[in-house]
């Protein structure tokens, strides 16, 4: 009897014993985010500020049909709010693989070719600094269409980390790697596959990663601006003309979701991918 | 004056390198002469600054001379290449790949037309040759400095070059590997005869591996002040030379070389 006892009672003890050694990571996160919304409610009804509540994300019928149905769809721009971000992240997918393309071949040509970097490093660097929201009207001009310059917005936003960072990776590949490339005559095209991407590529996905989320913010700063597009940025715009606050405070929830889930994702490639150095 | 038979492997001529440096010229190997013949295991020794590495990176290639010339068979070195295939200071193996693949790489490159199936066999054997029949398809980082440098001894000697280039290869590591791995690379070398040139610090490791001891003058503009032949019947027990009288002799030669005649000046 006593030598049977260990297993059950340790099975009942495992939720419990569980809690006791993880509860110290999940109360203060529970508690800082409850904190939040108590402030915020009571600032909101105290009448401290315009700004609605959370809990006016339940209280106004309409925010509370977006919030429960995010999937419908009654044609034209009102759409629920899963095929306004589909929309959204459309667009930051074209952009951003575009960048990603253009980055990393650029960042390597840059990385292994001292002149070229010597005469584009200064620009990269002055480009990188101007804002996703300055790009707009340039990209209006050129494009004269939304679609492309929206798509461009996110492009020229996200290229620069990823370019910049592939860039250091290609530079960062030690000497030694190099002269046994030299001893061996290895070629182009070996080292190029077993030598340089393989060395650069936690750099490269350093700047992928950056970069994710810097297309993510682009992308409703680009939609803000271009009037009459599905996506989560116009959608806001829209919301705010029609003085709809608590369908803004939604949509934020959904973008901050959102960027948080595509930030996830690629720290879970790059953790997968990466070689184990 | 063709003399193909007796032609030496490697021939050093009035070898120089001179450095250009902010403050002027800095000459840092001056007027080297020295043969080789094929199959024989030379070890190099002198103080640190002394130029050993400026003189092998000149054998490898990676290093141009300003005056003089190596001659290897006796066509001038102008650029690297796997005939002359060296054991890097740091390894120099690539951690994402298994020790295996490390080796069949450089088979690969070296020795393109050798079907797929000869390769594999040249890379597990050379890698058995090195004890890690058992190790070789972790990854680099799993393994051991010891065991890093064997993998990179066995691609050294996978590609069969004519000349091995060691660069103090077991300076890094603890006693017992290091007399583990001379004793291995003794037995490969008794088995594939490459020549061997090999820069090192340790008296004691030149006089169980070499056949010659070249030993450098300091710098600047360092030269060989003295080649010490080292005679011990082959294949070598390190008992039984280290109780033959002559290995002390040899010894006390070397470090009076070292010590006395060009003792390291620390003013500098």
């Amino acid at each position: 009897m006593t030598t049977t006892s260990p297993n059950p009672t340790s099975n009942a003890a495992g939720p419990l014993l569980w809690w006791k050694r993880n509860r110290k990571l999940i109360l203060p996160p529970l508690f800082g985010i409850a904190g939040f919304l108590l402030a915020w409610q009571l600032s909101a009804s105290l009448g401290l500020t315009r700004l609605p509540g959370p809990l006016s994300l339940f209280t106004e019928q309409r925010t509370r049909e977006l919030l429960l149905y995010p999937f419908y769809d009654r044609g034209g721009l009102d759409k629920g709010l899963f095929w306004q971000t589909m929309a959204s992240l459309g667009r930051v997918a074209q952009g951003y693989f575009l960048a990603a393309v253009v980055g990393i071949s650029a960042g390597i040509a840059v990385g292994l070719n001292k002149t070229l970097n010597r005469a584009f490093d200064p620009l990269f660097q002055f480009l990188r600094m101007v804002a996703p929201l300055a790009w707009v009207p340039i990209a209006l001009v050129i494009f004269q269409k939304n679609q492309p310059a929206a798509i461009f917005v996110i492009f020229i936003t996200a290229v620069w980390p990823i370019l910049i960072n592939t860039a250091e990776g290609v530079r960062q590949i030690p000497q030694d790697y190099h002269n046994v490339a030299l001893v061996l005559q290895m070629s182009k095209k070996t080292f190029f596959t077993k030598v340089l991407i393989p060395s650069a590529l936690p750099y490269i996905f350093t700047g992928l990663r950056i970069s994710i989320g810097l297309a993510w913010l682009a992308i409703i700063a680009a939609e803000i601006v271009m009037s009459g597009i599905v996506g989560i940025g116009f959608f806001i715009w829209d919301a705010y003309q029609q003085n709809y606050v608590s369908d803004i405070v939604l949509a934020v929830i959904w973008i901050g979701g959102i960027g948080l889930l595509l930030d996830r994702l690629m720290a879970w490639i790059q953790s997968r991918i990466s070689p184990g150095q | 004056m063709i003399t193909t038979a007796t032609q030496p492997l490697l021939r050093f001529e009035g070898l120089g390198k001179v450095y250009p440096t902010p403050t002027g010229p800095y000459p840092v190997l001056d007027n080297i002469n020295l043969q080789v013949e094929q199959g024989e295991f030379i070890c190099v020794i002198g103080h640190s600054g002394c130029g050993k590495s400026t003189l092998l990176n000149m054998v490898s290639g990676f290093s141009t001379p300003t005056a003089g010339q190596v001659l290897l068979n006796g066509r001038p070195i102008e650029k690297p290449g796997p005939d002359r295939m060296v054991v890097f200071q740091g390894y120099a193996l690539l951690p994402w790949m298994t020790a295996y693949e490390n080796v069949y790489l450089a088979i690969d490159e070296v020795k393109p037309d050798l079907s797929s199936r000869e390769k594999r066999e040249i890379a597990v054997d050379h890698l058995a040759m090195v004890g890690l029949e058992k190790a070789m398809d972790k990854r680099i980082p799993q393994l051991s400095g010891g065991m890093k440098q064997r993998v990179a001894i066995a691609r050294a000697l996978a590609i069969r070059p004519e000349v091995l280039i060691l660069d103090e290869p077991f300076g890094a590591l603890d006693a017992i590997t290091k007399e583990e791995l001379q004793e291995e690379l003794l037995q490969i070398w008794n088995t594939q005869k490459c020549t061997v040139l090999m820069i090192t610090h340790d008296i004691d490791e030149a006089l169980f591996l070499a056949d010659r001891l070249v030993m450098m003058t300091n710098g600047p503009a360092a030269s060989i002040g003295e080649v010490m032949p080292i005679d011990f019947p082959r294949p070598r027990n390190r008992e039984d030379i280290m109780e033959d009288p002559k290995y002390y002799e040899l010894r006390n030669t070397a470090l009076d070389f070292l010590y006395n005649r060009f003792a390291h000046d620390d003013v500098e």
